[in-house]
């Protein structure tokens, strides 16, 4: 019998997750970015990237004008009719009820953070009393945080446990697990946290890069990790878990990219809003004038587009 | 919760489908071809004496681009005899002069990538992301390398003279037309010889535009002579008794032919010959990474590379993963138009060597190994071959042994690390290895029992101009690259 070393746990569950290659990795990603997207295909894309998009808003300064403002493009993003509403609205809990007033009854989701974003540094009740505040005002979505203080000092099961406890609060909303590989920062680190997650959620839920609130979010190669993972975990339970890479993601020229890996790792079945997300908030604008110009042959000012954050 | 020791049970298959087509996105940079290439002799182009000439094709629709002259012995003559002329003042150069021309080359290169990265795909097949990112690229960086080194003989061999060696004949392969050209020439002229090189016949386009760039930069006539044919010419290089050395890249069978040719002349040779190079993937590799380091090792420029991962040798436990994963990313590879730079797989050099590929595949088969490719439709004109995959295949089969040179893999199993070594060891050539595991010490303990050439761990087919290359056994001798690829060009 071999006694029970106390990195036992990491030890399992990396060999149930297997490694992965950081130089490999990046090298595959690399390939992504040399496709050259043209013409009708890139319409296609463009479109189903905004159709993809969860226009965001996590402000300390949001307030009610400004969701509602945020909703109204949500909804119609551009004049031109060929272009389709975003998958959701994502806010913080107090303004959900606002959100919910504005896009409730279309096909615009609410969605909001909950359990102590970002951080998530407070009590587990307290965190699931937000989940429950956030579904009971109409949220859609739950996009949670994993603890990742437990995760780094090995308490696997704790990380899980928490999640499993956040699944129980939101009931019939969908809920998003962000990982913020950020902190977590090995490769081996963020497909073995996917796979912790991914063992307690139910199919139609997700696993999120990050919130946006740290230096580094959504590459190619995190995100490539974790389709990975949800590929495999696909082939071996056939439960289908969406992918949401958040934040980082600004011009179209990226979310076409993020789209080839999925494209060319999880197939067609996850070229949908109801399984890919982006979590992003002056994407769509780009994504709107890339649209513009294979529409007209010509690129329009940033201005020209409604609620540009850009200065120009 | 999966584990990595069962094999997907796949009832849940994944789409590759057309949900999202890509349209075609062709290169466009105008490849600026001449109808007719002369042959490049003491810094002019001349017509052959023969007035011969003979066609090279674009492989992927059959269609002529130029007419290349056909070399007979008197121009080869013609080329030993401006490279002795030349000799005298160009070995007489300070270095750092030298270093000077091979610098001005490299930014000429550069500066012309795009329209050379067209003429490289065009006229070998090879998809343009490849030759884009890959052989223009590393093409110019080997003529920056050498540049550095023109001026530093006296720190090739610390303690000891070296000086150059006189007129070197150098014949090159149809693979990697540019890139092996600037291999065989950047160190070459940094040491100071001076050079007759003939390209393989059907790829000359790109060194004859390479030609044009050494005219712009004044590099003095007769330097570098190119005279262009097929086997009779490249025989009458290699067998010059104006040659003081030789090198040749190509396959065993020719390079046997040469060293057989040679024997007893005191000449002085290196040779770059084939390779079954075997990829090892033991039980703890990370398998998505290792799957594409498989695909990069065989299918890269269709698999005409000489230290292609031709042989997969794949540690039993994984192997249902392994084939498995392998089979999916298959899938994904987009095989046609070599211009489209979306490309993966392109077109096969030429129709003999299509026929080479097909006959021993068909060989494979007969002899009970299985074959699979992805389903992929194939375009009529052309020479084309899909990414073929045989697994079941034993050490005594002919596709484990013999170099099929084309996007053909066969798969291998061991169960220990020790079988792993006899069976990578177990062919005539030695030319390159790969190793995917976590652990280090194995990567280690591997390389030094693998008996090639180059031993790659956890990576596939990279490259640099400082790192030397070079094989064992029937792969050849001699090493091209950093400081040990000077020695082959100089008297120490």
């Amino acid at each position: 019998m071999v006694p029970t070393r106390p990195n036992a746990a990491r030890a399992r569950l990396l060999g149930e997750a297997g490694a992965v290659d950081q130089a490999g990795i990046e090298e595959r990603v690399a390939k992504f970015a040399t496709r050259s997207i043209k013409r009708a295909s890139k319409v296609w894309g463009l479109r189903l990237a905004v159709s993809m998009t969860d226009l965001t808003t996590l402000e300390g300064k949001d307030t009610p004008g400004k969701i509602d403002s945020l909703c109204a493009k949500a909804l119609r993003p551009h004049d031109h009719p060929g272009v389709p509403p975003v998958a959701a609205v994502c806010v913080y809990p107090a303004m959900v009820a606002r959100a919910r007033r504005r896009v409730g009854g279309t096909p615009v989701k609410v969605a909001s953070v909950a359990t102590a974003f970002p951080s998530g540094q407070t009590h587990l009740r307290t965190r699931l009393a937000e989940v429950r505040g956030a579904v009971a005002d109409g949220a859609d979505e739950i996009d949670m945080v994993i603890n990742r203080g437990a995760f780094l000092s090995g308490e696997y099961a704790r990380v899980q446990d928490e999640i499993s406890a956040v699944s129980q609060a939101r009931g019939a909303a969908a809920l998003k697990v962000i990982l913020e590989v950020s902190e977590l920062e090995t490769y081996d680190n963020i497909r073995m946290a996917s796979l912790l997650a991914m063992r307690v959620l139910r199919a139609g839920d997700f696993i999120k890069t990050s919130t946006g609130k740290t230096p580094l979010n959504a590459t190619l190669s995190n995100t490539q990790v974790m389709i990975e993972a949800i590929r495999d975990f696909h082939a071996e339970t056939g439960v289908a878990i969406g992918m949401k890479p958040a934040g980082g993601i600004r011009t179209a020229k990226q979310a076409l990219h993020f789209l080839v890996a999925v494209k060319e790792t999880l197939g067609d079945a996850w070229l949908t809003g109801r399984r890919y997300r982006f979590g992003a908030s002056s994407l769509l604008n780009d994504l709107l004038r890339q649209l513009e110009r294979e529409r007209t042959g010509a690129y329009q000012a940033p201005y020209s587009f409604s609620e540009a954050s850009e200065s120009y | 919760m999966p584990s990595k020791r069962q094999p997907a049970r796949g009832r849940a298959g994944l789409i590759f489908g057309d949900l999202w087509e890509f349209d075609p996105a062709p290169e466009t940079a105008d490849p600026r071809l001449k109808p007719r290439y002369d042959l490049f002799i003491g810094g002019k182009f001349v017509r052959p004496r023969s007035g011969k000439y003979f066609a090279s094709i674009n492989p992927a629709n059959e269609r002529k681009l130029a007419d290349i002259a056909l070399a007979g012995p008197a121009d080869v003559d013609a080329a030993y005899a401006a490279a002795a002329r030349a000799f005298g003042p160009w070995s007489a150069l300070h270095g750092r002069e030298r270093g000077k021309y091979l610098f001005r080359i490299a930014r000429l290169l550069q500066d012309r990538a795009r329209e050379f990265a067209v003429a490289e795909t065009m006229d070998g097949g090879k998809p343009i992301r490849e030759s884009r990112d890959f052989d223009v690229p590393m093409a110019a960086a080997h003529f920056f390398y050498h540049a550095g080194w023109a001026d530093k003989l006296d720190y090739v061999a610390p303690g000891r003279t070296a000086g150059p060696l006189g007129v070197v004949g150098q014949v090159i392969p149809w693979n990697f037309p540019l890139l092996m050209l600037a291999w065989k020439l950047s160190p070459a002229l940094a040491m100071g010889n001076c050079v007759v090189l003939k390209p393989a016949e059907t790829t000359s386009i790109t060194a004859l535009k390479l030609a044009e760039i050494l005219q712009d930069a004044g590099l003095p006539p007769g330097v570098v002579n190119i005279v262009t044919g097929a086997g009779g010419t490249g025989s009458a290089v290699m067998g010059h008794p104006g040659a003081a050395k030789v090198a040749f890249t190509g396959s065993t069978e020719v390079g046997k032919l040469i060293m057989r040719q040679l024997a007893g002349t005191g000449r002085r040779m290196t040779m770059e010959l084939g390779g079954k190079a075997a990829n090892v993937v033991f039980e703890d590799a990370p398998i998505d990474q290792a799957v594409e380091g498989i695909v990069n090792g065989i299918f890269f420029n269709q698999g005409h590379v000489c230290c292609a991962g031709s042989r997969l040798l794949v540690q039993e436990s994984v192997y249902d993963e392994v084939i498995a994963s392998l089979r999916r990313r298959l899938g994904t590879l987009r095989l046609g138009d070599p211009l489209d730079k979306n490309t993966d797989v392109g077109a096969i050099n030429s129709a003999a060597q299509l026929a080479k590929i097909r006959e021993l595949s068909d060989l494979g088969e007969a002899e009970g190994a299985e074959r699979w490719s992805p389903p992929c439709d194939l375009p009529e004109r052309g020479f084309w071959f899909p990414p073929t995959i045989f697994t079941g295949v034993a050490q005594a089969h002919r596709i484990a042994r013999e170099e099929i040179f084309g996007p053909v893999l066969s798969v291998l199993t061991f169960r220990t690390p020790a079988e792993a070594v006899e069976k990578a060891n177990n062919t005539p050539y030695g030319l390159s290895a790969g190793v995917w595991t976590e652990k280090g010490s194995l990567i280690l303990w591997m390389a030094s029992r693998l008996r090639a050439g180059v031993v790659w761990a956890n990576t596939f087919n990279r490259f640099d101009p400082a790192s030397p290359f070079g094989g064992y056994k029937e792969s050849g001798y001699g090493r091209e690259g950093g400081r040990h690829g000077l020695e082959a060009y100089l008297d120490v």
